[in-house]
C-alpha cells in the first residue's frame, strides 16, 4: 500500500490510534484539526478504558480488543519514547460498581452474570472485601463487583503517544486547519478543500468526534452524530482515598440511556497528582458549554454516596467536554457507502478514549482488506440510526 | 430613583466607590468580598486583633476611606456580605442575555458551615482587582523569596518583618511603597533594582508628559517613597535584577545582572549579594476568572490582558459592568473613579449626570497613566534566559523549565491544554494563577504556533479560565443552594 495518501480529519485519540495504524502499515498519512492536537473531547474526558460498563455485543467485543491492545501499543510506544509512555499514565487498576439500593443489585448482578458468559472477568466483593479494596468508600452497599480488566490512562498523554507513534513513523500533521468541504469526481472524494488550502488524498477518515456529523455534512456524506455534554469535578490533591475507578451501578444505565435530560451517576477515581476526578454527567444541549452549578451539585451528591468521607474535599476545577453520540450507542466505523474514498471512525460517546486502539486497528483491517479480529458489521455506516432520516446538522440541535 | 438591585463583587478602592454610587442612584446593593473587611488590597485593613492606634500613618488616603466606608456599609440599601467568595458565574441562555446569575459560599474559609446562596441581580459590577505577578528565576521558590505583595502585606497588615538584610527587585512604581513599607518595619532594604534600563522608563513616562500633571497626588506619593529610600540610604538602581536566588533551605544570597533593554543579563555584570529575604513584583495580574465566566470579552494592551469595557465601564455582556485593576492597571485614583461611574450606571442612574464630568475624566486619565505605566515598565521578551532546564515554573505542581520545553516542541503535545496536562503546570491548588501567565507566553514562544482558535462549544485555554472560580468543599456543593433573601447576611463594620 506504499503510496497510498490518507489524510485523517481529526488528531483527537480515535484519529491519533487510525493514523498511528496506517501509518505503521505503510501509508503515507497526514492529520488535519481545525484546533490543536488532542485539544478538544479527547482533553475533556476522564481516560476510561472500561470493560466494566459494557453488556455483551459489539461494543464489548470493540473494548475487549482495545484492551487487549493497550499494553502492545504502549511497549511500542515506550519503545520510541520512555517520556511518551509515562506521559499516557497507564494504570489497569481495575473497576468496582458499587449498588446502593436492593434493585441496583439485582441488576447489577445480573449484567455481571451476562458479561462473565463472554469472558469479562467480574468478581463479587463482599462487605469485607470492598471495605478492604476500598476502606474510604460507603458501607450502604448492596452489591459490589470488582473488575480487574478496567484501566485508566490520562487521555491527552495517550493520544499524543499514539499521534507520536504515526509522526515518527512518517505521519505529518497540520493543527489549526479546518475542513471546508470535499473535491469530489464521479461520486468519489478526491480532496478537500481547507482553510490552509487544499488537501489531496485517495482516502478521507471521519474522526471528528462530536464535530463528526458538521464535518460529514460539509463533505456532502452526514451521518447522524451529536455531542452529548459531560461535566468533571477535579478536587485538590488528597491522600490516597481512591483506589480503583469506583462507580455505582447507575453508570450503566445512564450509558445506555437515550434520554436528552440531565443523567448522572457517580464515577469517582483519583489520578497520579493526587487529585480525585468525579464525574459524570449526560445531558444534550448541543455545543452549549455554559457551566451549571445545579448540575455539578447532582454529580457531588451522588459521588458523596459513594464517598461519603470526600465531604470535606475541597473542588478546585470542574471541565466539560462533548461526547460524539450515536443515538443507537454504536460507533460507526467503516467506508461511506454513499462517498468513496470517505471512511468514518466516530460515534464512541464516551468510550473513545479506550476504544480508540481498537478502533484503529479495525479501520486498518477494513481499508487493507485484512482479515478482522472481530465481526465489524455492527459499526457499518449504512444502518439507521446512522443515515436515518433523523440524519441533520448538529447544529441544529439546540438545548 | 430606581430600585434595581445591583451586585458589586469586590469591596476595594473600585468596589467600594461602585457601591456608593449605586447607592447614590438609587439601588438596592449587595456588597461582596472574599475578606472579613473592606478595603481590599490598597488599604489593607490590620486584622482587629493587631488595630493599629493610627492606621492613617501607613496607609495613604485612610482618612477618605474610612469616611466612605463607613457612609456606605451603614446605608439600610446596602448588605454588606464579608466572608463571601463567589465560586461561579451561571451565564443565562443566550435568548435573555443579561448579568449572570451570582452563586456565592458564605461564611469564613475555614469554617464548616459556609451556606451556598445565589443572587439574581438586575446588573454586577466586577471590581475584583489584581494580584502580583513573578516571573520565575532560578530558586525563587525558597524560603525567603516574597512577592513584593506579600512581604507588603505582612508588613502593613501584620507588622511582621520578612527580613533583616532585603533586596527588592522586579519592575514598577510599586517597588516603591513596598521597600517603604519594609523600612517602615524595622527591615534594613540593602537595595532596589528596577529590571527596565533608565532609558525605557524614561522613554515610557515623558511621552506627552501633561498627562502626568493629573495624576499629581500619585507622584507625590512616589516622591514621599522615593523621600524616605534617600533618608535611608538604600540605593536604588535600574537596568539591574536578581536573575537567582540561593541558599540551603532557603535565601542565603542573591545574584542580580545588569539587564539590557529587553532584559538579557549581560554577561560578567553578575554580583552576589548577601539577604535573608528578597522581594520580587513584576507588575500585576488582572483577577480575570469571574469575568471570563461571566463571558466578557477581553483586550490584549502592552501591559496584558483586561477586561474590554466602554466609556460607561459596560463589558460586552449586558448589564455587566467592571471597574478598577481588572479593566487596566491604574492605581487606586483611577480606580474609585471606574467604580463610582459603574456603580452609577449599574444602578439605572442617569449618564448625562453633571457629576460623571469629572469621574469620567479621571478614568480616561488613569487609561492614560496606565498605558505609560505599562510602556515604561514592560516585561523583556528576553527574561526566559534566566531560566534552567531545573527551574521550577509551577510551584503547586514542582513542573520544571525542562518539561515545558519537552512538551511544547512535540507538536503532538504542544497544544496548551495537552501540554498542560502533561506538564501538570497551572493544575496544582493556585489553578495557574500564579504560573497561567508565564505558561501560556513560554508554549507559546517554544511551540512557535500561533494562539488556537477554539472549538464550537469548547472555550479557548486562556489561562484564566477556572469555571470554579472559588475552591468549593464536595458536601458544599452537594448541598442544594438558597436563593438570598434581602439582607440575610450579616453586617460587620
Amino acid at each position: 500500500m506504499n503510496g497510498t495518501r490518507v489524510a485523517v480529519l481529526g488528531a483527537g485519540i480515535v484519529g491519533a490510534a487510525c493514523a498511528r495504524e496506517l501509518a505503521l502499515a505503510g501509508l503515507e498519512v497526514t492529520v488535519v484539526d481545525r484546533g490543536g492536537a488532542a485539544s478538544a473531547t479527547t482533553s475533556h474526558g476522564e481516560g476510561n478504558v472500561l470493560v466494566s460498563d459494557k453488556g455483551p455485543g459489539p461494543e464489548l467485543e470493540l473494548a475487549q480488543l482495545s484492551r487487549t491492545l493497550w499494553p502492545q501499543v504502549l511497549a511500542g510506544v515506550a519503545e520510541r519514547s520512555v517520556a511518551a509512555a509515562h506521559a499516557v499514565e497507564w494504570e489497569p487498576k481495575g473497576g468496582i460498581v458499587v449498588a446502593t439500593t436492593d434493585a441496583g443489585a439485582d441488576g447489577l448482578t445480573r449484567f455481571a452474570a451476562d458479561q462473565r458468559a463472554v469472558g469479562v472477568r467480574a468478581d463479587v466483593l463482599d462487605a469485607e472485601a470492598l471495605a478492604e479494596a476500598e476502606p474510604y468508600a460507603t458501607r450502604e452497599h448492596t452489591a459490589a463487583l470488582h473488575y480487574p480488566e478496567d484501566a485508566q490512562v490520562q487521555p491527552a498523554g495517550a493520544a499524543a503517544a499514539l499521534l507520536g507513534d504515526a509522526l515518527a513513523a512518517g505521519a505529518t500533521l497540520r493543527t489549526g486547519c479546518e475542513v471546508l468541504g470535499a473535491v469530489t469526481r464521479s461520486g468519489r472524494i478526491t480532496g478537500v478543500r481547507t482553510s490552509a488550502g487544499p488537501l489531496e488524498a485517495d482516502w478521507f477518515v471521519n474522526a471528528a468526534g462530536p464535530w463528526s456529523g458538521e464535518l460529514s455534512a460539509r463533505l456532502g456524506a452526514p451521518v447522524d452524530v451529536r455531542p452529548r455534554r459531560g461535566d468533571v469535578l477535579v478536587t485538590a490533591p488528597l491522600p490516597p482515598m481512591v483506589f480503583h475507578k469506583v462507580y455505582d451501578a447507575d453508570y450503566v444505565g445512564a450509558v445506555g440511556s437515550s434520554a436528552g435530560d440531565l443523567q448522572t451517576s457517580a464515577v469517582v477515581e483519583s489520578t497520579r497528582g493526587g487529585s480525585v476526578l468525579i464525574g459524570s454527567s449526560r445531558r444534550r444541549v448541543g455545543f452549549d458549554d455554559r457551566l451549571r452549578p445545579e448540575v455539578l451539585s447532582a454529580v457531588a451528591a451522588k459521588a458523596l454516596r459513594l464517598f461519603p468521607t470526600l465531604a470535606g474535599a475541597a473542588v478546585m476545577r470542574a471541565y466539560g467536554g462533548f461526547r460524539p453520540y450515536v443515538p443507537d450507542h454504536l460507533p460507526v466505523i467503516g467506508a461511506d457507502p454513499r462517498l468513496d474514498g470517505l471512511w468514518h471512525a466516530g460515534g464512541h460517546e464516551g468510550a473513545g478514549i479506550g476504544l480508540s486502539v481498537g478502533t484503529g486497528r479495525l479501520l486498518r483491517n477494513l481499508m487493507l482488506g485484512e482479515p478482522t479480529d472481530l465481526d465489524a458489521n455492527p459499526f457499518r455506516v449504512d444502518r439507521p440510526a446512522v443515515l436515518g432520516t433523523t440524519a441533520r446538522s448538529v447544529s441544529e440541535e439546540s438545548p | 430613583m430606581t430600585h434595581r438591585h445591583v451586585v458589586v463583587v469586590g469591596a476595594g478602592p473600585a468596589g467600594l466607590a461602585a457601591a456608593e454610587a449605586a447607592l447614590s442612584a438609587g439601588a438596592r446593593v449587595t456588597l461582596i468580598d472574599a475578606s472579613d473587611r473592606p478595603g481590599g488590597q490598597y488599604h489593607r485593613m490590620l486584622p482587629e486583633a493587631y488595630d493599629a492606634a493610627r492606621p492613617e500613618v501607613l496607609h495613604h488616603g485612610w482618612r477618605a476611606f474610612d469616611r466612605r466606608r463607613r457612609r456606605v456599609l451603614t446605608r439600610p440599601r446596602c448588605a454588606w456580605w464579608s466572608d463571601t467568595s463567589v465560586w461561579a458565574l451561571e451565564r443565562p441562555d443566550p435568548e435573555r442575555p443579561g448579568p449572570p446569575r451570582v452563586h456565592v459560599l458564605h461564611g469564613p474559609v475555614d469554617g464548616g458551615g459556609r451556606r451556598r446562596l445565589t443572587l439574581d441581580p438586575d446588573a454586577l459590577v466586577l471590581a475584583v482587582g489584581a494580584h502580583d505577578r513573578v516571573l520565575p528565576f532560578p530558586g525563587w521558590e525558597l524560603p525567603g523569596v516574597f512577592t513584593a505583595g506579600a512581604a507588603q502585606a505582612l508588613a502593613k497588615g501584620e507588622r511582621v518583618v520578612v527580613g533583616d538584610r532585603v533586596v527588592v527587585a522586579g519592575t514598577g512604581p510599586f517597588l516603591l511603597p513596598v521597600a517603604a513599607s519594609l523600612l517602615e518595619a524595622g527591615s534594613r532594604v540593602l537595595e532596589v533594582l528596577e529590571a527596565n534600563t533608565r532609558g525605557t522608563v524614561a522613554r515610557g513616562w515623558s511621552r506627552r508628559p501633561w498627562q502626568l500633571a493629573a495624576q499629581a497626588g500619585k507622584s507625590g506619593e512616589l516622591a514621599e517613597y522615593a523621600a524616605l529610600l534617600i533618608r535611608h540610604r538604600v540605593p536604588c538602581r535600574t537596568g539591574r535584577t536578581v536573575i537567582e536566588a540561593r541558599g540551603d533551605g532557603r535565601v542565603e544570597e542573591v545574584v542580580t545582572a545588569r539587564l539590557r533593554a529587553d532584559w538579557s543579563a549581560v554577561p560578567g555584570s553578575e554580583r552576589t549579594v548577601a539577604v535573608d529575604a528578597v522581594c520580587v513584583t513584576h507588575g500585576f495580574s488582572p483577577q480575570l476568572e469571574l469575568p471570563v465566566a461571566a463571558g466578557c470579552a477581553l483586550r490584549t494592551s502592552p501591559g496584558g490582558e483586561f477586561v474590554e469595557v466602554d466609556a460607561d465601564q459596560a463589558t460586552s455582556v449586558p448589564g455587566v459592568y467592571s471597574a478598577g485593576e481588572i479593566t487596566g492597571i491604574a492605581g487606586a485614583p483611577a480606580a474609585r473613579a471606574e467604580g463610582a461611574l459603574a456603580g452609577w450606571l449599574a444602578a439605572g442612574g442617569d449618564p448625562r449626570a453633571s457629576a460623571l464630568r469629572p469621574l469620567r475624566r479621571g478614568r480616561d486619565q488613569g487609561r492614560a497613566f496606565a498605558a505609560r505605566l505599562a510602556r515604561a515598565h514592560p516585561i523583556g521578551a528576553a527574561w526566559s534566559g534566566w531560566l534552567r532546564p531545573e527551574t521550577v515554573i509551577c510551584r503547586c505542581e514542582e513542573a520544571d523549565y525542562a518539561s515545558l520545553c519537552r512538551a511544547a516542541t512535540r507538536p503532538e503535545s504542544a497544544s496548551a491544554r495537552v501540554a498542560k496536562l502533561e506538564t501538570r503546570a497551572g493544575l496544582g491548588p493556585c489553578q495557574a494563577r500564579i504560573c497561567g501567565p508565564t505558561v501560556a507566553e513560554l508554549n507559546t514562544r517554544l511551540s512557535g504556533a500561533p494562539v488556537e482558535p477554539p472549538a464550537e462549544g469548547l472555550p479557548a485555554p486562556v489561562p484564566h479560565r477556572r469555571p470554579i472560580a472559588q475552591p468549593i468543599r464536595l458536601g458544599e456543593l452537594a448541598a442544594p443552594s438558597e436563593p438570598a433573601a434581602d439582607g440575610s447576611a450579616p453586617r460587620h463594620l
